[in-house]
């Protein structure tokens, strides 16, 4: 199989993450969406790495996956106490840092 | 010999710091001091003459080093006095005159418990202007020209608690200021042309100056003497200078002061020989200020403020005689020598009438005072006479030869400034007879007074009757009265014996430099132009004032009159031109300053200002708007690496 397909999944994989990021209100499908962006980044690394036949991009793919998985447990964090002090989950509702 | 120099600025000094350091312990005994130091300054002069005399004229000139005051590479300032015919003239002058106005002060202020700072002032006055005519280089002279400006200040201004002297005081200040100007002006232009400011090295290299340059700096000592000598356009301050007491009149109009300007011309001559366009305007400034002198000293009925006009007019005209080059120098120095014996004496006399008249000066409220103070009169009398230059008195022998150095100069510019001469002895007759007239002659105005004012206010207090009372004239004490009759004897014989084998013309050559002017008139013809016109002066005056009783209150008289009373509208000429020229500048330069230099500073700031305001609003707190902004950024820069890679 052509791994160019696998770059075209990784591909659409960033955009629906990005146009998530972009749209969605909600902080928890925000958050997914991020972590659907790192993941589409994780799966061109591991192509390439196929393609040029060596390990960097394995390798970036795991640090990546450290860095999510430390990303995901402060992000809860934080998701859970704004939903805390406020009874929503909503972005737009946490807009106080403006002038 | 030479180090007695020092000694004569050395002594006056002396008097001044203890004076006015010493404070109310020398009440007693100040004004002895004081009159004693420049007594003792005189003494030392006459030795130095004496010495001088003893000398071929060549070698008449001595130098005191004393130390270098600003050493600094190129620039050398001396503190170094010369001592030659000029400068012992003036100095035979200043201690001369200024001792006997001292001694008359003893008599004049003794009722005026400030009288030992008025001393002090006095002997701070002789020793500044003692500096600026021993001065051996420019700025040394500066050094006493300041000097002379602070004393005059102190001394105009004394009774400071008039309002009327405080102001006139700050006035002579400030307008001298205009001439001290040119004259540190001068200085650096001749320091930039020379690379010195001492006399013998500057006279020396004129001929290596530009045309130009030496214009520029005659020029800016003409307008530093204008300041001192009261000139037009800066003589606004003498009539105003009149608020001082008497005795300071006559210092600053015979002694001091005001013949500082005259001797800065003549000791700068040879850079005035050198440039002949500036020569020309300093004789059109003396001209101009004679008859403006003459005209206002018409006018006056103040006694002091008419003697004030006469004094610009004469010094008007030795400062047309200096303009004239080698021909004058000599005689612009020989009439102020004698304008000095016989103006100080008419300022001494008018202060004694005042003396004994209450403080009164307005002469028509005199009249009659001959029998009442002989002596004055007669002093005053001499002195009238010399300066009208009635024949064989010391003013016909020096204005005569003024006015025939004028002719001498020739060509057109010689006949006019010929006939402003001739002009100006006329009215100087005209307006010296109506004050001997309105002094001393005709019915006697003052008796009236106190009845007049009784009929218009009869129920007046008797306390403020008292006051007011009626004057009763009486001859002053015999310190005032000897000055007078010294200063009389020199009215009357200073100008036969300067004139005598031309002594004083042998004594000055080697300074200044001589040349006969070709006269297109004899001297007999002018002497007599000169006497007739005189004569016409005089039957003018006696036949307004003398003839007819004076009206106690001033006629309206002419616009010319009126004019001349108001100082021929110097002050509002002043005023309009001057103040209001300057406050219509500031306020135009306000105005650019807050329209266009502060336009330009409001209107950056203000599109800064309004730019950030707009820019603010990207901020909304919106954390999708931000990730809108970060992928537009990524998306951009992914485009541009990519544009980079395709081009």
């Amino acid at each position: 199989m052509n791994p160019v397909n696998y770059l075209y999944l990784a591909a659409l994989l960033f955009t629906i993450g990005a146009t998530g990021v972009l749209i969605r209100r909600n902080a928890i499908v925000v958050f997914m969406c991020i972590e659907l962006m790192l993941n589409a980044c994780n799966l061109a690394f591991v192509t390439f790495s196929r393609m040029h036949g060596n390990l960097d991009g394995q390798v970036i793919a795991f640090f990546t996956m450290v860095v999510a998985a430390a990303e995901v447990v402060v992000g809860l964090a934080i998701i859970v106490s704004l939903f805390r002090s406020r009874h929503s989950a909503s972005v737009d509702d946490a807009s106080l840092m403006k002038l | 010999m030479e180090n007695l120099i020092a000694l004569l600025i050395a002594a006056p000094l002396l008097g001044a710091a203890v004076l006015l350091v010493g404070g109310r312990r020398l009440d007693a005994v100040g004004h002895w001091i004081g009159t004693l130091l420049a007594a003792a300054s005189f003494v030392i002069a006459v030795v130095l003459f004496a010495g001088l005399l003893g000398r071929s004229g060549d070698d008449r000139t001595l130098i005191q080093h004393l130390f270098t005051w600003v050493p600094v590479e190129s620039f050398q300032a001396d503190v170094t006095f010369r001592l030659d015919q000029l400068s012992m003239t003036f100095v035979l002058l200043i201690t001369g005159v200024g001792s006997l106005i001292h001694l008359y002060s003893v008599g004049y202020m003794e009722h005026d418990e400030r009288r030992r700072r008025f001393f002090g002032y006095l002997n701070l006055f002789l020793a500044a202007m003692l500096l600026l005519v021993l001065a051996d280089n420019y700025l040394l002279l500066y050094v006493g020209w300041e000097g002379v400006g602070l004393a005059s200040y102190l001394l105009i201004g004394f009774w400071q608690h008039k309002p009327s002297a405080a102001t006139a005081a700050k006035k002579a200040f400030l307008v001298n200021r205009v001439g001290d100007m040119g004259l540190s002006i001068a200085i650096m232009l001749m320091f930039t042309t020379f690379g010195t400011f001492a006399f013998g090295p500057v006279f020396g290299h004129v001929t290596d100056a530009s045309q130009g340059k030496l214009t520029a700096i005659a020029l800016m000592l003409l307008l530093a003497a204008c300041g001192k000598s009261a000139q037009v356009p800066l003589q606004s301050w003498l009539g105003d200078a009149m608020e001082g007491p008497t005795p300071v009149s006559a210092l600053i109009h015979a002694a001091t002061m005001v013949t500082a300007g005259v001797y800065l011309v003549v000791r700068s001559g040879a850079i005035f020989n050198a440039a002949p366009d500036a020569q020309l305007v300093v004789t059109v400034v003396g001209a101009v200020t004679l008859l403006f002198g003459a005209i206002v000293g018409c006018a006056k009925d103040d006694i002091k403020k008419a003697l004030a006009g006469s004094t610009m007019s004469q010094i008007g005209y030795m400062v047309l005689a200096a303009g004239l080059g080698p021909i004058g120098y000599v005689y612009a120095i020989m009439h102020l020598v004698t304008h000095g014996f016989f103006k100080a004496g008419l300022f001494l006399g008018a202060g004694s009438v005042m003396h004994g008249m209450n403080d009164e000066v307005d002469m028509r409220k005199f009249g009659g005072l001959r029998k009442y103070m002989p002596i004055t009169y007669w002093t005053f009398g001499l002195g009238y006479l010399a300066i009208i230059g009635f024949p064989g008195l010391s003013g016909f022998f020096s204005k005569d030869k003024i006015i025939e150095s004028a002719f001498a100069k020739g060509g057109t510019e010689g006949w006019i400034l010929g006939a402003v001469t001739l002009i100006g002895a006329a009215v100087t007759a005209y307006y010296m007879t109506r004050v001997m007239l309105m002094t001393f002659f005709g019915e006697e105005r003052w008796k009236h007074r106190a009845t007049a004012g009784e009929s218009v206010d009869g129920h007046a207090a008797p306390a403020e009757h008292a006051a007011h009372a009626e004057p009763h004239p009486h001859e002053s004490p015999k310190t005032m009265t000897i000055p007078m009759i010294v200063l009389a004897f020199g009215s009357v014989f200073a100008g036969a014996l300067f004139t005598w084998g031309s002594s004083f013309l042998h004594w000055l050559e080697p300074v200044t430099g001589h040349q006969e002017g070709d006269s297109p008139l004899s001297t007999w013809t002018i002497t007599s132009a000169t006497f007739v016109l005189m004569l016409i002066g005089v039957g003018a005056a006696y036949a307004q004032y003398g003839r007819r009783p004076v009206p106690a209150v001033a006629p309206r008289g002419s616009l010319v009159t009126r004019a001349a009373r108001r100082d021929l509208l110097q002050d509002d000429f002043n005023h309009v031109v001057l103040v209001r020229g300057g406050e219509h500048l500031t306020r135009s330069l306000v105005y650019v300053d807050h329209t266009l230099v502060d336009g330009v500073v409001n209107g950056t700031a203000a599109s800064v200002g309004g730019l950030s305001g707009r820019l603010r609003r990207l901020q909304n707190g919106y954390a999708r708007s931000y990730a809108v902004s970060m992928f537009g950024g990524a998306a951009l820069l992914v485009a541009a690496t990519l544009l980079m890679r395709a081009v």
